[in-house]
């Protein structure tokens, strides 16, 4: 890789392409950090690196796998977790992390998400929420808060937004957290914790957008941070119905489900394969 | 436990041959969506994957199918989906994926009669244009057109050897009547199937490129896994796999894609003739058309017309120097084919004018009978 | 940092001490190191890295406790600190 001599190594310049930094990512966008805290999580959690894959869709988060340094696939808008679900299923020795956004997760690719969740393949999905779709400039997301402005609802967001880690949990998610790029410390243990468990991980990161969001809402990305700071608590187990983004009432972050139930994988052995099959295998 | 080559005499129907010789190519894993009339591929593979250690999952729609089929194919696993018309169009974005990212798979298309839900149980041969360009931007890619259970068989082990040697999706162009047909099929044993695995990455983990063509133009491939930290991408990207967002580097990559199957049309491309050698008409065809053009020929040659028929076992790349090297010594070629004219289009681009290429089409939902063939060809000839 | 009441054992803690590391042509500019490390130990620099933003600098160098807060938030990967013995 292109390090410059001069320069000290940052320690996750291991897991970084840094011949591909600097990273297209705006100032103070979140998605680096949210980014770094995925990375740490990966080299703290000791995980075999060498059998780790990281699955992207489209968009400024969608970008990450590009940066990652291990086996990272750059797919379609909206199909990351289709495509990881194939590659998991075909070979099950992966893990398989998807970094993506919540325009690409949850509008165009909500389905892909419910299901797998419903299946509990064996993936950890973080999704980097900012509130709107940022590469292409800025417009209302399935995420975007009731009256919010974007480039396509200049008068305010007629909408009302997902609740991220209610539609996980009510789709099967055997893992739901969420935590603010603020809060990072959480966040990387959040990570880590689903990295090391079997099933769908969940992990929803609020990120502050400022030039495409923040910019048409009067928010700097300071500002942002200090929302995260100021008007966001801490309540582990709580009802996933309770965590509407409400940024009057504060917003809830935590860890909220974490449950075990078999896995896509185990279910589809033990459902679908003759036993002698399987008997062999555990012999060999 | 039925092993994955069921070597001996069947009776089987064309969508069931498939999934046999989809087993026979090495296929284990099959991201599927149910869609009549390809379903019977997806339901037999379904009861056969277990069993021999692969992985078929039926999947929320036809996108996320063909989504994990190249997920599949990337964690190195030979890999395939199965849908119809309003599937196929589904499937198109990740087709272009699998085009841009040079990952090897399989999709048949049991074509059914359209446009939109169409006649869902009744045969056409009208996704063929689509097949070539129905993904956005400029690409080749490699479809073949079986007309029997037998061919069915053969064709889709053939599908997987060429997907795996040029790491390109091939799409076999079915229809409903063939998938529907049942006939004789017989299986060879195993050790006389012939199958092709993808050239694989070698050498210094730090050094590979992994979209650097190897010899035959084609790059040799890593799989998620093996530690090559390779990046792969649908964006326009360089040997690194890496985005490059230039116009030379656009140029550098679309003459890669369409290079490693331009340079090697004479593996790529197969066709049949009969009676061509005397031939004055030929009839060109494929898919079910081409049993009732080869019904056509024989009721012509009994009429002392001098008719032939090329059949298109491969149709893209299509075969334009053999339609080329037919114009400068017919009178005419004849198109059948269950739409209202597609590979008619390309038959008539080659003829270059030189002789009059004619159609004998059909809207959609049955076969066109041998008789049609002959008026068209007794009215224009 | 200020305590709100003195522990008792204040004496007896060792604080680690960092020693901060700025890669200042990785960084954007964005202030979350400054704004929220919490000894305050940062501040813009005067000059300009090679993209024209002002990377952060450090002013009050035996402050650092080697937290690494500086080194999570950045989005960049342009800062970190390491245990100043170490060093």
């Amino acid at each position: 890789m292109n390090q410059d001599k001069k320069q000290p190594g940052h320690p996750l310049d291991g897991l970084l392409r840094t011949d591909r930094i600097p990273h297209i990512w705006c100032p103070g966008c979140g998605i680096g950090t949210a980014f770094s805290s995925c990375l740490i999580a990966m080299k703290e959690s000791q995980m075999d690196l060498q059998k780790t894959v990281m699955v992207s869709g489209i968009g400024c988060s969608g970008r990450g796998a590009g940066y990652a340094n291990v086996d990272s696939y750059h797919t379609t808008h909206g199909r990351a977790i289709p495509f990881a679900t194939g590659m998991k299923l075909a070979n099950p020795e992966l893990n398989v992390v998807v970094f993506s956004g919540d325009g690409d997760l949850f509008a165009i690719g909500g389905n892909h998400f419910i299901h797998a969740a419903r299946r509990n393949v064996d993936l950890t999905v973080v999704c980097v929420n900012n509130f709107n779709y940022g590469m292409t400039g800025g417009q209302v997301a399935a995420t975007t808060p009731y009256l919010a402005r974007t480039t396509t609802t200049p008068a305010g967001n007629p909408e009302p937004a997902f609740n991220l880690p209610l539609l996980a949990y009510a789709s099967g998610a055997t893992y739901v957290a969420r935590w603010t790029i603020l809060h990072t410390r959480d966040l990387t243990e959040s990570i880590q914790e689903a990295f090391l468990r079997h099933g769908f991980s969940f992990i929803e990161v609020l990120a502050p957008c400022p030039i495409n969001y923040g910019r048409r809402n009067k928010e700097k990305a300071l500002d942002t941070m200090r929302v995260y700071q100021e008007q966001t608590l801490i309540k582990n187990d709580a009802h996933p119905s309770e965590l509407d983004i409400d940024f009057d009432r504060g917003i809830i972050l935590g860890k909220f489900v974490d449950v075990e139930r078999p896995t896509c994988s185990e279910r589809y052995d033990d459902t679908c394969r003759p036993k002698e099959l399987m008997e062999e295998e555990k012999a060999a | 436990m039925n092993p994955a080559v069921l070597t001996g005499e069947h009776f089987m129907t064309g969508d069931v041959a498939c999934a046999e010789g989809a087993l026979a190519a090495g296929c284990r894993f099959f991201g599927g969506y149910p869609i009549t009339p390809a379903t019977e591929i997806a339901e037999h593979i379904s009861a056969r994957m277990p069993e021999l250690g692969g992985t078929f999952i039926q999947m929320e729609d036809e996108i996320a199918a063909m989504a994990s089929v190249i997920g599949g194919s990337c964690a190195g696993v030979k890999s395939m989906t199965a849908t119809s018309g309003p599937g196929f169009s589904l499937m198109m974005e990740n087709i272009g994926l699998a085009v841009c990212t040079e990952t090897p798979c399989v999709v048949v298309n049991v074509q059914r009669a359209g446009p939109s839900t169409g006649l869902p149980t009744q045969g056409a041969q009208g996704d063929m244009l689509q097949a070539r360009w129905g993904s956005h931007g400029h690409y080749e890619i490699i479809a073949l057109a079986p007309s029997s259970p037998q061919e069915i068989f053969y064709q889709t082990i053939r599908a997987f050897n060429l997907s795996e040697t040029y790491r390109v999706p091939v799409l076999i162009m079915t229809d409903e009547m063939v998938g529907h047909l049942s006939e004789r099929v017989v299986i060879p044993k195993a050790k006389a199937i012939k199958t092709v695995s993808r050239p694989r990455a070698k050498g210094r983990k730090d050094r590979f490129k992994p979209f650097e063509p190897g010899p035959n133009g084609v790059p040799p491939m890593a799989i998620a896994g093996e530690g090559y930290n390779i990046h792969v991408t649908g964006l326009t990207h360089d040997e690194m796999g890496y985005p490059a967002m230039t116009v030379e580097a656009q140029a550098k990559m679309m003459a890669q894609l369409v290079g490693k199957i331009r340079r090697n049309l004479d593996d790529i491309i197969s066709t049949e003739g009969y009676e061509l050698e005397d031939a004055e008409i030929v009839i060109v065809s494929y898919g079910v058309s081409a049993r009732t053009s080869l019904a056509a020929v024989e009721e012509a040659r009994g009429e002392g017309i001098k008719a032939g028929l090329l059949k298109l076992n491969t149709v893209w790349p299509f075969p334009e120097d053999q339609i080329r090297a037919l114009s400068e010594r017919v009178k005419g070629f004849i198109t059948v084919e269950i739409n209202l004219g597609q590979i008619h289009l390309e038959v008539e681009r080659c003829a270059c004018g030189k002789v009059p290429a004619l159609l004998a089409g059909h809207p959609g939902g049955t076969i066109i009978p041998p008789d049609r063939v002959i008026e068209i060809l007794k009215e224009g000839f | 940092m200020t305590f709100w009441r003195v522990p008792l054992d204040l004496g007896e803690i060792q604080i680690s001490r960092g020693k901060v590391h700025i890669l200042e042509d990785r960084c954007k500019g964005c202030g979350y190191c400054i704004e929220f490390c919490p000894k305050d130990v940062l501040e813009f620099d005067t000059k300009f890295n090679q993209k024209g933003y002002h990377p952060p600098s450090v002013k009050i160098s035996d402050e650092c406790v080697n937290c690494h807060y500086c080194e999570i938030i950045c989005p960049e990967f342009a800062i970190y600190s390491v245990e100043a013995s170490a060093d």
